[in-house]
Parts: structure tokens; sequence; C-alpha cells
């Protein structure tokens, strides 16, 4: 019954949808598949095709720059997606494990606060904000960045957590406690294998997020403090050679790759789900 | 030890505000004995469930104290509590084997492994999942299911085990063979089942005693012959089994005018006065038909239900009331549809019931 219900309207019969959608996926990849090819240019140019090389990785790859702002780029999302996580999970639970209280509704629109506030308007306050806290330590160090990325990762690690924390039975918490298990013990053997899935998919996501950051990074930055994005950024004000698509379609196969594993991780959570 | 494994004394749950909140549980009080099969049925919405998580510790009372073995345990969480509870849904943990499941209890206990693994076996074989142990709870159907949730809770040797309707999710067989089982468990294990339901034919196979629920208070309590034969009012007379209801006057100590002014002997209780107005309870199988002319009193067929082994003849009395009289399938010659026929009661058949407000 409910196969011929969805079958008797199908949005495919619309007139001009294939076209549409076809539009909006070119104009969506286009520009990326573009990128990426020149990626492969032997020449100079990023628009003009002179043969296929690898020569722009090689650039790439020996550009001590560009090394430097890898390492530089990877230890601030692990550290931010890795403290952001755990922040994320313990709001999590402190929203959904506990019996509403007033103003659970206000902490839940303050978690989720860096989603909406534009991004200028945190980056501005964090570059005032961590100007004095320089000039009273004298620290000068990735702390900053690895704080600021951390703030602002928090709602992306916080929602795919939450989701699942819903979604599980907590009838399953009850039992455990039923059967002599202390709060910490549910919490270690019960909450938090289920909700691994979740808190793994939360971390990949915030790693991506602060892979990805140019405008905080770029406000919150000590001087020599590029992280790749913001030496790419850099790199665009000068002269534009297909070093920096190289650069990109490397960044490209890596947040490819989180996010296939995130989806894969969070689909089958919901397969599991009774 | 005290022959009384729980007692509830005086219970009270309100939710919401306590003025004008939801009552729950309104004053109940009722000591379950040890080694008891001791039910509690009623209706949804009773109260049941809600005494039942309390005792577990799921809940608190608004008013009033839970004693386990002579230990007032009212506050205490559920962890520190001796009893374990099997829920309707299961709630197996999903990551878990069957045999990890059974020994969560233990193991939170800090129970040695070799100690645990000895209890696990002992318990499966119990409920005859000994070859599920390495499955996981997805693999297994629902009847195993409900076994191995049977086997978790039972394995840490608690001293009351609550069971919140965990046969409502299985197949009426399946359910009907649990039944008997659950009886054989309880009397294998010697530990006091507590446990909730609203179909009364599982209480009534499988209780020492039934407590039977409504709006929040306990209305009788008793063992199944007792509540079946002697419900305390018109409710229980109802709910336990089904009753026809009939209008009639005290005539004298042991016997009632019925509405067409033939008299029947009928139990009632002390006090009631002649002339006072009362409700007569009769069960269907109670009941017999009979030519009209030999008939206490008689009527016109209005419908007849067959149902494999019997038959429920509606007999319109013509005064508005209509009584169901069951019929075994054998016996049914002359009956049909319209037809007249007499009545006859059965010795001891007609009791006199309170009206519940």
């Amino acid at each position: 019954m409910a196969e011929r219900a969805r079958k008797s309207f199908s949005v495919r019969q619309l007139p001009g949808v294939t076209p549409i959608t076809m539009a909006c996926f070119a104009a969506l990849y286009a520009p990326i598949v573009i990128i990426v090819i020149y990626s492969f240019n032997a020449g100079d140019s990023v628009a003009l095709w002179q043969g296929f090389s690898f020569r722009w990785y090689a650039i790439a790859a020996e550009n001590e720059l560009v090394q430097e702002a890898t390492v530089r780029s990877l230890v601030i999302a692990l550290w931010a997606s890795g403290i952001s996580t755990v922040l994320a999970t313990m709001a999590a639970l402190g929203t959904t494990r506990t019996a509403k209280f007033p103003g659970s509704t206000f902490i839940y629109v303050m978690i989720n606060q860096p989603l909406m506030v534009p991004e200028i308007v945190t980056a501005v306050a964090l570059l005032i904000f961590f100007a004095s806290i320089k000039v009273a330590t004298g620290y000068s160090g990735l702390g900053y960045l690895i704080l600021a990325h951390s703030a602002f990762c928090v709602p992306f690690a916080y929602l795919p957590i939450r989701a699942r924390l819903e979604g599980m039975d907590r009838t399953l918490e009850i039992a455990a406690a039923d059967l002599y298990a202390t709060p910490w013990q549910t919490f270690r053997r019960v909450t938090l294998p289920l909700v691994l899935p979740g808190i793994v998919a939360g971390a990949m996501l915030a790693f991506v997020i602060s892979l990805d950051d140019v405008i905080i990074t770029e406000f919150v930055k000590s001087a020599g403090q590029d992280t790749l994005p913001t030496y790419m950024l850099g790199q665009l004000r000068r002269a534009v050679t297909p070093e920096v698509n190289a650069i990109s379609t490397a960044l490209l196969g890596l947040t490819i790759l989180l996010l296939t594993a995130f989806f894969l991780l969070t689909g089958r959570g919901n397969d599991k789900k009774p | 030890m005290s022959d009384v494994a729980v007692s509830a004394q005086s219970i009270t749950k309100i939710f919401g505000p306590t003025e004008g909140g939801l009552r729950a549980l309104d004053d109940v009080s009722v000591d379950i004995r040890t080694n008891e099969f001791f039910t509690l049925l009623g209706p949804s919405g009773c109260g049941k469930t809600t005494l039942l998580r309390m005792i577990a510790g799921f809940e608190t009372p608004t008013f009033g104290s839970i004693i386990l073995d002579g230990k007032d345990i009212t506050t205490d969480p559920p962890f520190r509590r001796p009893v374990n509870t099997v829920f309707q849904s299961y709630a197996l943990f999903p990551h878990l084997t069957v045999a990890q499941n059974v020994g969560f209890g233990l193991e939170m206990r800090g129970k040695q492994k070799s100690e645990i693994g000895a209890a696990v076996a002992e318990v499966l074989a119990l409920v005859r999942m000994e070859q599920m142990a390495e499955r996981y709870p997805s693999q297994l159907s629902g009847g195993q299911q409900q076994r191995v949730a049977l086997a978790r809770a039972l394995a840490p040797r608690p001293s009351v085990l609550l069971l919140d309707e965990p046969l409502s999710a299985l197949d009426l067989k399946l359910r009907k063979q649990m039944q008997i089982e659950l009886k054989r468990m309880q009397l294998e294990t010697g530990i006091t089942f507590i446990f909730v339901t609203h179909d009364q034919e599982e209480a009534l196979t499988m209780s020492d005693r039934i407590a039977v629920m409504s709006a929040g208070r306990i209305l009788q309590i008793g063992a199944p012959r007792e509540i079946y034969n002697a419900p305390a009012n018109r409710f229980v007379a109802d709910f336990i089994g089904e009753s026809n209801f009939l209008p009639a006057e005290v005539e004298g100590p042991a016997a009632v005018k019925l509405g067409n002014g033939a008299s029947a002997p009928a139990a009632m209780p002390d006090g009631l006065g002649a002339g006072t107005r009362v409700t007569v309870a009769v069960r269907p199988e109670q009941i017999d038909v009979c030519p009209e002319a030999e008939g206490i009193l008689s009527g016109t067929i209005a419908e007849l239900v067959y149902f494999g082994t019997d038959m429920h003849a509606h007999i319109d009395l013509g005064d508005g009331a209509t009584l169901v009289a069951r019929v075994t399938a054998r016996s049914d010659a002359g009956l049909e549809k319209g037809g007249r026929t007499g009545i006859r009661f059965a010795t001891g058949a007609l009791r006199v019931v309170e009206e519940t407000a």
C-alpha cells in the first residue's frame, strides 16, 4: 500500500524537475571540478590547460610554508575537535538527561549560538578579547586559535550527539540502574557505548569545520600562525598558481573522506534503532 | 526475615503540583508476602505501574513509605535496592551479548568472573536459553528476548522480582506458555514476584493473590478464586471475568426480589435491611437456560454469539435489562434468535455487589 502511495506521486513527474536539478548540481560542483582539473595542469595558469602533471602537488608538498601550515591546521583541528566534543557530550547529556528545567531552552540556544551569530562578530570579539590577554600574559602561542576553534566547533559536535542521545531508549539507562549500576557505571557501560557513533560523528564534523575555518583564524592568529586556509588566502592575494588548486584538492579529498565516514556512522546508527 | 516482603504504606503519588496535580495513587496500602506471586491488576491508568516503579525506585511517593524486608527504602536510588525489574519493552542492552546482559547485575555488584559465569549459566538454563548465550538481542525473537530479560533480572537473585506487563508483546499461544513457565520459575527460585497486568486471565492463572486497582486505589485484595467468586463491588465483578448486573430489592437475610417479583437466594453483606435497593451480579456460566415455564425469569433471545466451545445467549428480559448466559455448544439445542426461553440460576450464583461510585 505504502509503495503504491509513494509511486502515485513522484516529484520526478513534474515538468522541468530534471533540468533544474541538473543546473543546481552544475552550479554547485562545476567550479570544484574545474579547480580539481587545473590542479593537474602542467603549465602556470589556472585557466589555460597545458597538459597533465603532478608538478604542482610536488611544489606544494615541498613548500615549507605549506608544510608548516598543514601541521598547524591539523594540530588545531585535533585539539579543537577533541575539546569541543568533550564539552558537547557533556552539554548533550545535560540537556537530554535531566528533567526540563527553567531556562533549558535558553541554554539550548546559547550552545548553538555560534551557528547563528555572524562569524565576523565572533572574530572581532575574540580578537579584542585575546589581545588584552596577550598583553597581560605575554603568551602568544597556538592556544588562542585552539580555544577559538573549540568554541565555534561545539554546536557542530553537539547536534549529532544530542540526536543520538534523544534517539536512545531511556529505559536502557533505567534498566542499568535497576541492575545496581551507579550513575557513573550506567554512563560508562550503557550510555557511552550506545552514543559513541554520535560522538565520533560529532568529532569528525568539528574536525572538518575547524580545518576549514578562515574568518576567525584570520583575526585571531598571530604573525607566522597561518593555517592552510589562511595561507591559501594569502597566496591568492599575490600570484595565482595551480599550487592553490593542488592544496584545495588535497583538502577536499580529506574532507570527503571524513564526511563519508560521518554519514556511514550516523546512517548505521539510524538503522540500528528499532 | 519477616514474612512480609514489601509493604507499601499509605502511598500517595501526585504528578504535577501537590494541589490540583494528577493523583496517580491515592492512599494505597498493601503488604506483599515473602515468596508469593502477587499481581497488581487494573485497567491502564489505574496506578499499578506507578506503584511498581516506586518499589523499584524509579518514582518517589509524594506521601507514604515503601518498606522492603523491614527496611525503609522510600528514598533509596534504584541501584541500592535488592529488587530487579522485567520491563515491558525488555530493555536489553543492544551492544552486549545475552550472557553479558544476564551477567550485568552481578558484574555491577562486583562479583568474581567465575561466580558470574556460573550464575549466568544456571539462570540461562532456568529460562532454557543456554544455546543463545553468545547471541546479541537483535538476533533473538520476541519470546527469546523476553526470556533473556527474565534471566537478567533473576540472575542477581533479588529478594523481589518486579514484572511490568512482560507478556503483553507476545502472541496468545506464547503468552499462555510463558504464564505457566513464570509460575514454575517463581516456585523454583522462591523469589517474591510482583506482577503488573491489565489481563485478568493472566492474573487468575498465575497469582497467589491479586490486588484489583482502579483510579489510584486498591479495590480488593484476595486469592484468584476469592476475587472471582466474591467480588467486593461492581467494578471488580465487571473487570474480572464477565458479569451481568440486575437491579433487585433485599427481601430477607439471604434473599432478593428480582425485577419481575420472583424471589431468589443471594449472598450479601451483613446489615442490609429488607426493601433496600441493591444490584446483584451473576456470571454468564452460572445461568442455565430452560423451558420458559420452569424458569425463575424469562426473556427473548436477542442474539446468539458463537465462539467455539461455547455460545453466549443475550436474553432480553423485557424490562430493559439484558442477561448474557453461557451455553455450551453441545447443549444449544432449541435456542434460536427471537425465541422465548426460561432462566434459572445455579446455587450461589447471585451476589449483591456494592455499586462503585
